[in-house]
């Protein structure tokens, strides 16, 4: 298997909360991330492409035009962003990162036709919240 | 089943681009990537290999081999060369990261089954935002 993985950083904030949870219940849950105000993270998002590489280019995409990609289905909406507030998908949604790389990969998948032909899948889709946790779905 | 992973680095310069295709053409689909003179990139390369832990030593193998077969194969060929002029078969097949990671492949695979294990994996980082992953033509 061949596989490349381009890392995109963006910047947003959210509020982990739940309208299902008492207000106790929610802190307990989700500690400092339950602050009503909010708080931001600079996340990564690696996207990962697989299949076989063009014979004349030796590549399995352009780089620019994955980056292209991703910016505007992706980075255009999340970065800067309040998660809680500004993305109608998340409305009733707890930001989660979990829910937010579930987000990100049917963004990309359900606008791949508009990218890739065939012979090109998208393989992964990985978040990292902050240097020390990442959160990974299959394409 | 029990992976482990080793790491190395070497630093190499390359360009790309198609030799049947015009200057234009080439810098379309390569960018900056395609001017002759070359640019080079510090790449790092994580090599993991799958095995079952031997009861006696406890360990899948030994990483010093392992270390000694990447310095051997990729580390030394590779560091400090322009790979289009000096690293076959990158006089003929255009140095992408895709290529080289396959390449890198082909060079371990043997050697690592020499030793009775299996190369299960490499990725190569041509910088921190981009990176390919190989676990040849089957894996």
């Amino acid at each position: 298997m061949l596989r490349l993985t381009r890392r995109y950083p963006f910047a947003a904030s959210h509020r982990l909360h739940s309208d299902q949870l008492s207000a106790e219940e929610n802190a307990r849950l989700f500690g400092k991330c339950n602050n009503p105000f909010g708080h931001g993270h600079n996340y990564v998002v690696e996207v990962s492409v697989s299949g076989v590489a063009e014979e004349a280019s030796g590549m399995l995409t352009r780089r620019e035009d994955l980056d292209d990609f991703v910016h505007k289905k992706v980075l255009t909406r999340l970065d800067h962003a309040n998660l809680n507030t500004d993305i109608p998908e998340l409305e009733n949604v707890v930001p989660t990162t979990e829910n937010l790389t579930l987000l990100i990969q049917s963004w990309l998948a359900g606008a791949w036709s508009e990218f890739a032909g065939g012979n090109l899948q998208l393989n992964r889709v990985r978040i990292e919240e902050t240097g020390r946790n990442s959160f990974e779905v299959k394409g | 089943m029990v992976l482990i992973t080793r790491k190395a680095e070497f630093s190499a310069s390359h360009y790309c681009a198609n030799p049947a295709w015009t200057p234009e053409q080439n810098e379309a689909m390569f960018g900056k990537a395609s001017r002759p003179g070359g640019h080079g990139h510090n790449y790092v390369l994580e090599v993991t290999v799958a095995g079952e832990v031997d009861p006696v030593h406890g360990m899948i193998m030994d990483l010093k081999d392992l270390k000694e077969i990447i310095n051997g194969h990729v580390v030394e060929v590779y560091d400090h060369r322009f790979l289009n002029h000096e690293v076959p078969p990158f006089d003929r097949v255009i140095p992408t990261a895709e290529n080289i990671a396959k390449d890198i492949w082909r060079r371990l695979e043997g050697p690592v089954k020499a030793q009775h294990r299996r190369l299960h994996g490499v990725r190569l980082y041509e910088t921190p935002d981009l990176y390919v992953d190989y676990s040849g033509e089957e894996g």
